[in-house]
């Protein structure tokens, strides 16, 4: 894993935000900034907010309270629509749109927003397809293929205009170990190349080990960020019970 | 996102195509008036005719007593072009095509794919609900007219079986029908039209993300639908009555 170069100032940034839905809050005071070209992991178990967060992150749903802020600017009306372009999302399903076939989900962002010809556009999906390796599916529909293959077309429509920050929602959940750590290689050689950040809400120990520069841990019961750092410090070093609980079973679960 | 927060999003999206027209998504509207229009048409026919023979039957029965069974096509006329031609295409549509629209909004709904088009920067108002409905509203006029025609077709063929002629039976519904009333009545379908594509992509919108959210979605579009048909041709009927037409 190389090391990280910060830039200028950080790609997103949460300050004292309180994360959750109308009337129920789920973590509060979270704030923690992320570098450009970082892959930053939001780790946690099952329920304690993390895709919470990272819906606060790509303006799904507004934060309770405190700032957070996306290359410099908050989610608002007025700066929805460019905000958009300069990030890429990868649901946990893939969430590709099913009467389209893996190029023309690829395809869309670029006939939206592009001035692109027909022609043009259709060349560089394709070479969107060819970075994650799935150039010979596409004109598959999604039904015909994985849902590793899935994800990985929704990582090319994701990159299609070229986003500062990709943000993935668990991509290797329900996926074989073998499968997700070829979606963990592929995300390595993406940033190695294009030098994006991404920021991956995860569970995998051994997935986040791999790609991660740092992560931010959540606790559920105290509706909290608890840890934030490079992840086999945190794990050698961190005092916190529930780091060292979560990191230990992890691993002896993995073993 | 509420009913008003729907409709008042719809209504800007309609008004902001006016001013940028090239961002109305012609494509996908086009392939929901197929399925709307050309896949329904077998359907609404079918339904029309037997519609139709139903009526003259009914009607046939009662006008006998009185030896002016001919006056069905009058009434067959009238019935057809007024009220119960759009009425019954309207319901037909809500059935087959506002509650498909409600399952497949619904059903993107919960694989994230409406999530994925907002974070995209493509309103799903824009991209999913505006091509349907006007795709509805157009699909409207052709159903309604082939209900109608089919409608008039099992008429005349009842009428046939009791010794008036077909000539005659057209003879009287020309006679009896008038421009302002055909054009009354599709005006009639293209609104509800619009009410079954609101409803339908409302109900698919607002649809849980649940295992039976859909269904839930698809059968909320198909009441709401006829509800709103019903009502609306009530008060258009009592509108009709006050302003004389």
């Amino acid at each position: 894993m190389g090391g990280v170069t910060v830039a200028e100032g950080p790609i997103v940034s949460l300050s004292h935000v309180d994360a959750g839905y109308p009337g129920a809050t789920i973590l509060a005071d979270v704030s923690f900034d992320i570098a450009p070209g970082e892959i930053f992991i939001l780790l946690g178990g099952s329920g304690c907010g993390k895709s919470t967060i990272l819906k606060h992150m790509i303006g799904l749903n507004p934060v309770l309270a405190g700032t957070l802020t996306v290359a410099g600017l908050e989610w608002t009306a007025a700066t929805r629509e460019g905000l958009c372009r300069r990030i890429g999302v990868m649901y946990q399903s893939g969430a590709l749109f099913g009467s389209m076939t893996c190029l023309e989900n690829v395809m869309l962002p670029l006939e939206e927003f592009t001035r692109l010809s027909r022609a043009e556009r259709r060349e560089r999906a394709m070479g969107l397809l060819r970075d994650v390796e799935l150039a010979d599916a596409a004109n598959l529909m999604p039904s015909e293929i994985s849902g590793g293959m899935c994800k990985r077309v929704a990582i090319a429509r994701a990159m299609a205009l070229d986003p500062e920050v990709v943000f993935l929602d668990e991509p290797s959940a329900g996926l074989d170990p073998i499968t997700s750590s070829s979606l963990d290689d592929l995300i390595l050689r993406l940033r190695a190349e294009k030098g994006m950040t991404f920021v991956v809400v995860s569970h995998e120990l051994a997935s986040i080990f791999k790609i991660a520069d740092r992560a931010a841990m959540f606790d559920k019961s105290r509706r909290a960020m608890v840890a934030l750092g490079v992840p086999a410090e945190l794990r050698d070093s961190s005092d916190d019970p529930f780091v060292r609980r979560f990191f230990n079973r992890g691993e002896s679960d993995g073993k | 996102m509420g009913t008003l927060d729907f409709i008042g999003e719809t209504c800007a999206c309609a008004a902001g195509m006016v001013f940028h027209p090239r961002r109305f998504r012609l494509g996908d509207s086009l392939l929901a008036f197929q399925r709307a229009a050309y896949d329904g048409l077998a359907v609404v026919s079918g339904v029309g005719f037997l519609l139709g023979v139903i009526l003259a039957f009914q009607c046939a029965a009662a006008l006998k007593m009185f030896g002016v069974e001919i006056y069905v096509s009058d009434m067959l006329a009238i019935a057809l072009f007024r009220e119960l031609g759009p009425v019954v295409t309207a319901i037909i549509l809500a059935g087959r095509t506002g509650s498909a629209f409600a399952a497949e909004i619904g059903t993107m709904k919960a694989n994230e794919e409406l999530n994925a088009l907002t974070t995209m920067g493509l309103p799903p108002v824009r991209f999913l609900v505006m091509p349907r409905i006007v795709a509805a509203a157009l699909a409207m006029p052709p159903l309604t007219i082939f209900h109608e025609l089919a409608g008039l077709v099992g008429g005349a063929l009842v009428l046939s079986t009791m010794g008036i002629p077909t000539q005659v039976f057209w003879q009287h519904v020309t006679a009896t029908s008038t421009a302002f009333m055909i054009v009354f009545g599709l005006a009639k379908g293209v609104l509800f039209g619009l009410v079954v594509g609101l409803i339908g992509c409302c109900a698919g919108m607002r649809a849980p993300t649940t295992s039976d959210g859909v269904g839930a979605a698809a059968t909320a579009a198909v009441v709401w639908s006829i509800v709103a048909i019903a009502v609306g041709d009530g008060l258009i009927a009592v509108l009709a009555w006050i302003w004389g037409v």
